[in-house]
């Protein structure tokens, strides 16, 4: 790989190669500032006949060249670099879920401890955990060796014990790993990588046990003291091993490998990498959401601590019909305002599972699919909120002040009420007809509370910028602000509930384009125009019980960012209560066209 | 700008050379050699896997340090454990209080643990065995693995499929490709029949065939309902083919009250009486894999061979199928691919085509939204 001097980059190019799809953009510096300029597409070649991924890269590449009118690939079909002229790129850079992602196993001693933080490392490297093996896990072990065998992980993830404590427990893990001699996805001649971030005192111990077949590394443990993570050099062993061994055997990215100027990212870790630095560069707390066909990722950054989480069977097409087994159909139909029949939707919901490219041609089938969205992300982020807590079995010392405080260890960090930045990407939300449609979708699943501008990625270049991150980040860092990112505009929602018609809060809105005040009755919402670019200072004065991050009842003045939809006001209340019926909220966001609200 | 587009398509084919990769999930052996003509039953690999692992707490057991396990072990590692067998004895107190562990399984004594205490025992190895799923010969070898098999066969892909391999004779059931797959349609002498039904088959229909002992169905659609009663819970994922349920399903179609194409029904009709072979295994991920249908065919039977794609170009004439509501299932021709990008009733922007329906009827369609049927 290239040495980079960030100041003379002027050209970036960079892909992510999908399941399906290989996606290119071009970055370029106009006027100092860096701007995505350009885009391809082609169908990403990792399965016979093709059977190589740079083919999917260079077509993709190929059609972002013409548009651009700016030659990437050379003759011999290398990409040019460094940029000179009108030809070439100074970075060229590229993530990767091709061929299923990657697909890990975790272990540890006890579930909700070290095998947690595993989880949480394997997750947050972008993998996708496909079970957690525990000593506590209820299992016996012929049952916990069975699950080990039926599984094909491209990798395991061994940690347990704190630095100094027992070795026992984390030698038994290993010794039901090694005779279980788990059989990868690729081949006969692929040696399993095992990594074990475990107690250290047991490192040697684990190797001994540990040997034919496996590639074991050792790295830092990632629970060293009960009462703090260490995830980093776990994930980067991930990252390594990923590149190592999981890339060197799908087809073509031994090639692919040589091209690149930073190590290829798993995908989802590199969206994650982009909503960290974001967080961190604006101080503030981002949930992100990539609802796809098969899964929803949903990830989060608040008080600097990242958390990523794959709902594995959620999702708007391979899985919708599990989405409406796990919500339930009456829990689906709630959000729907228009009459539908239940057997009916039952067969549309398969056949669309059966034929997953299709999309809603009726009015009534996209309604009834963005219902599915409702209830897809919704369940996922319940799943996030459950996962992301800070860390359990850590005792705290409570004194007298703390006798009527409920906090313990295990608590959710995501908190509504703190949460800044809420960012939507996927198909069903950035491909709906109209950008309310999307931002009502993001309100209904997620419940922000207080104030939260809302966001879609314009064109999936996250991932993308991920990687650049890495190796550019200001150059990441301006492409996500200026395109990456469409501003949907700013919702404010009271917190707490009450009873229908009650008065909910009272509110003045001053900006250089609106001038707006009034009151709002609980079950109300509001739509006030406020455009890209354009700000206004809200004023928010509660009633008694309800609250907007000051506390209950007390008044609230902030400056909030318009965008393509505007300013919402919120007055349902918190949790949703849906029982009402949908209908008025349709109505006041203008969500559907006219007629098709009864 | 050409007018091409790139759709998918299921394969109905009245006559093809067909071939399938028969591999093992492990290294064995292969009991065939290339030229062989072989059965659908018959077995054409098989091998052993590692049997599987018991794991023993001797330490617990034996309530003593794990350090002190290895010296207790009667049996050494390698070494052949049979029920009943002792595996480890504590010295006791002067040769007095001894307690010993009998093996209540059988296998090798795979590891013995001094940190933990742990004894592994490893179970006899599990045959497993392919067979040949297509009556025809044995084309090419893959050393320790399998086979590949060729045979010229009718070969129809279904949508979606319940359950695994199966064979026997085809039987039809209903009178035309409309006729609902009713229980009065089935009869004792199914047993061990595929049947072919015309539109929907019926929960009753299913239960029915499953009594008479019938090896599969074969129809043009299914209520959702009616599967989850035959499945006794809801299908979340479509990746199937491991289910239980003594009986195979594949529906040509989709979901629903809907006909099977004309086409596939006639030639599964001209089959009647002939050995298929057939498999209701379904993953509708990346690298799709769809049921299918084979029935092998003689050497001499007149027909021609057809292609093998799968998948193909619209273009003004093809023939399509619409697969969404709200004109699911309903055939027709291209009429014209416009280039430019058309707003749905749905409110959302989409290429579309328009499409000739069987009634003289033309209907605007997102291109996402018709497969091709393969001529």
């Amino acid at each position: 790989m290239n040495r980079i001097d960030p100041d003379r980059v002027r050209v970036i190019l960079a892909t992510d190669c999908g399941s399906t799809t290989t996606k290119a953009i071009l970055i370029q510096k106009i006027d100092g500032v860096f701007r995505q300029t350009h885009r391809g597409e082609a169908p990403t070649t990792v399965e016979e006949p093709f059977a190589d991924v740079t083919m999917g890269v260079l077509n993709a590449v190929t059609e972002t060249q013409e548009l651009a009118g700016r030659r990437l690939i050379d003759a011999d079909g290398r990409i040019i670099q460094p940029a000179s002229g009108d030809e070439g790129c100074d970075i060229y850079i590229s993530t990767s879920s091709a061929g299923g992602g990657l697909q890990m196993m975790v272990a540890g001693v006890i579930r909700q401890m070290t095998a947690e933080s595993a989880k949480r490392a394997a997750l947050g490297a972008g993998a996708i955990v496909m079970d957690v093996i525990a000593a506590n896990d209820k299992r016996r072990p012929h049952e916990q060796i069975q699950r080990i065998r039926e599984l094909r992980p491209d990798m395991i993830l061994v940690s347990g014990g704190i630095d100094g404590g027992t070795t026992t427990h984390v030698v038994r893990l290993a010794e039901l790993i090694a005779p279980a001699k788990p059989r990868p996805r690729f081949g006969s001649e692929y040696t399993l990588p095992i990594i074990y971030a475990g107690n250290a005192d047991a490192a040697p111990l684990v190797a001994d046990v540990i040997t034919d077949g496996f590639d074991l590394t050792v790295v830092d443990n990632l629970r060293p003291v009960l009462e703090r993570e260490n995830l980093g050099p776990a994930r980067d062993a991930i990252h390594d091993l990923f590149l190592e061994h999981v890339m060197a055997h799908a087809p073509g990215y031994d090639k692919l490998i040589q091209w690149t100027d930073a190590p290829i990212m798993p995908t989802p870790g590199a969206v994650g990498n982009i909503l960290e630095t974001i967080a961190r560069e604006r101080g503030i707390n981002v949930v992100g959401v990539d609802i796809g066909g098969a899964t929803t990722d949903v990830f989060s950054v608040f008080d600097g601590v990242f958390n990523r989480t794959v709902s594995a069977n959620l999702g708007m097409s391979y899985s919708i019909s599990n989405v409406c087994a796990e919500a339930g159909m009456d829990n689906i139909l709630r959000w729907v305002h228009i009459a539908m029949d239940a057997r009916e939707l039952r067969n549309r919901v398969k056949n669309k599972m059966i034929r997953p490219t299709t999309i809603p041609q009726t009015l009534e089938a996209l309604v009834f699919e963005q219902a599915v969205a409702r209830e897809a992300l919704r369940l996922a982020y319940l799943q996030h909120k459950e996962f992301a807590t800070t860390l359990k079995g850590v005792q705290r010392q409570r004194t007298v002040g703390d006798t009527f405080s409920q906090e313990s260890s295990g608590e959710t960090i995501v908190d509504n009420m703190k949460l800044d930045l809420l960012v939507a990407s996927g198909g069903v939300l950035s491909h709906a007809p109209s950008m309310r449609q999307t931002a009502m979708l993001l309100i209904d699943a997620f419940e922000p509370e207080g104030f939260t501008t809302l966001a879609k990625d314009s064109i999936f270049m996250m991932p993308h910028l991920g990687v650049l991150a890495e190796v550019h980040p200001q150059a990441s860092v301006e492409v996500f602000e200026r395109d990456c990112l469409i501003h949907l505009g700013a919702v404010a929602a009271a917190a707490c509930s009450g009873k229908p018609g009650q008065a909910c809060f009272r509110y003045q809105v001053r900006g250089d384009t609106l001038e707006a005040s009034g009151e709002m009755r609980v079950g109300d919402m509001k739509l006030y125009p406020l455009g890209l670019g354009e700000t206004a200072r809200v004023a928010i004065q509660p009633e008694r019980g309800f609250d907007f991050g000051a506390g209950p009842g007390r008044a609230v003045e902030r400056d909030v960012e318009g965008g393509t939809v505007g300013l919402i006001l919120d007055a349902r209340g918190r949790p949703l209560q849906v029982e009402g019926g949908v209908e008025g909220w349709v109505r006041a966001l203008e969500l559907y066209p006219e007629g098709s609200v009864a | 700008m050409t007018a091409r587009a790139y759709t998918p398509g299921l394969k109905v084919s009245a006559r093809t050379r067909h071939r399938v990769r028969r591999i093992l999930p492990i290294a064995g052996d292969v009991l065939v050699q290339a030229g062989d003509a072989v059965q659908a039953r018959q077995a054409v690999a098989h091998a052993f896997m590692p049997g599987d692992v018991t794991p023993i707490n001797m330490a617990n057991l034996l309530s003593m340090p794990p350090t002190d396990v290895p010296d207790c072990m009667l049996k050494k590692e390698g070494d052949r454990i049979d029920v009943g067998d002792v595996l480890a004895r504590t010295p006791g107190i002067f040769g007095l209080f001894r307690s010993e562990h009998t093996s209540t399984v059988s296998g090798t004594l795979e590891s013995i643990s001094a940190v933990t205490g742990q004894v592994i025992v490893r179970g006899e190895p599990l045959g497993v065995e392919v067979r040949a799923y297509l009556a025809g010969r044995v084309a090419e070898i893959v050393p320790n693995e399998g086979c590949v098999i060729e045979a010229d066969a009718a070969f129809v892909q279904g949508i979606f499929g319940i359950g695994g391999e199966a064979f026997g004779p085809i039987r039809r059931a209903a009178a035309d490709h409309a006729d609902p797959l009713t229980e009065d349609r089935i009869t004792p002498d199914m047993e061990g029949a595929v049947i072919v039904g015309g539109a929907r088959m019926t929960e009753a229909a299913i239960e029915r065939a499953r009594a008479v002992g019938a090896s599969a169905i074969v129809s043009g659609g299914i209520d959702d309902a009616d599967i989850r009663a035959f499945l006794g819970y809801d299908l979340g994922v479509a990746i199937t083919g491991s289910e239980n349920v003594g009986l195979t399903l594949i529906i040509t179609e989709g979901f629903g009250d809907i006909a099977m194409a004309q086409r596939t029904f006639d030639l599964l009709a001209s089959l009647e009486g002939r050995e298929a072979a057939v498999n209701g295994a379904t993953q509708i991920r990346a690298g799709v894999m769809r049921p299918e249908i084979v029935v092998p065919l003689p050497d001499d039977a007149a027909g021609e061979t057809a292609g093998t794609s799968d998948a193909g170009f619209l273009e003004t004439g093809a023939p399509v199928r619409i697969i969404r509501d709200p004109h699911f299932g309903r055939i027709g021709a291209v009429g014209a691919l416009p280039a430019e990008l058309h707003v749905l009733e749905s409110g959302s922007k989409a290429r579309v085509l328009e499409v000739r329906l069987d009634s003289g009827e033309s209907v605007i369609i997102p291109r996402a939204n018709v497969e091709l049927i393969e001529q």
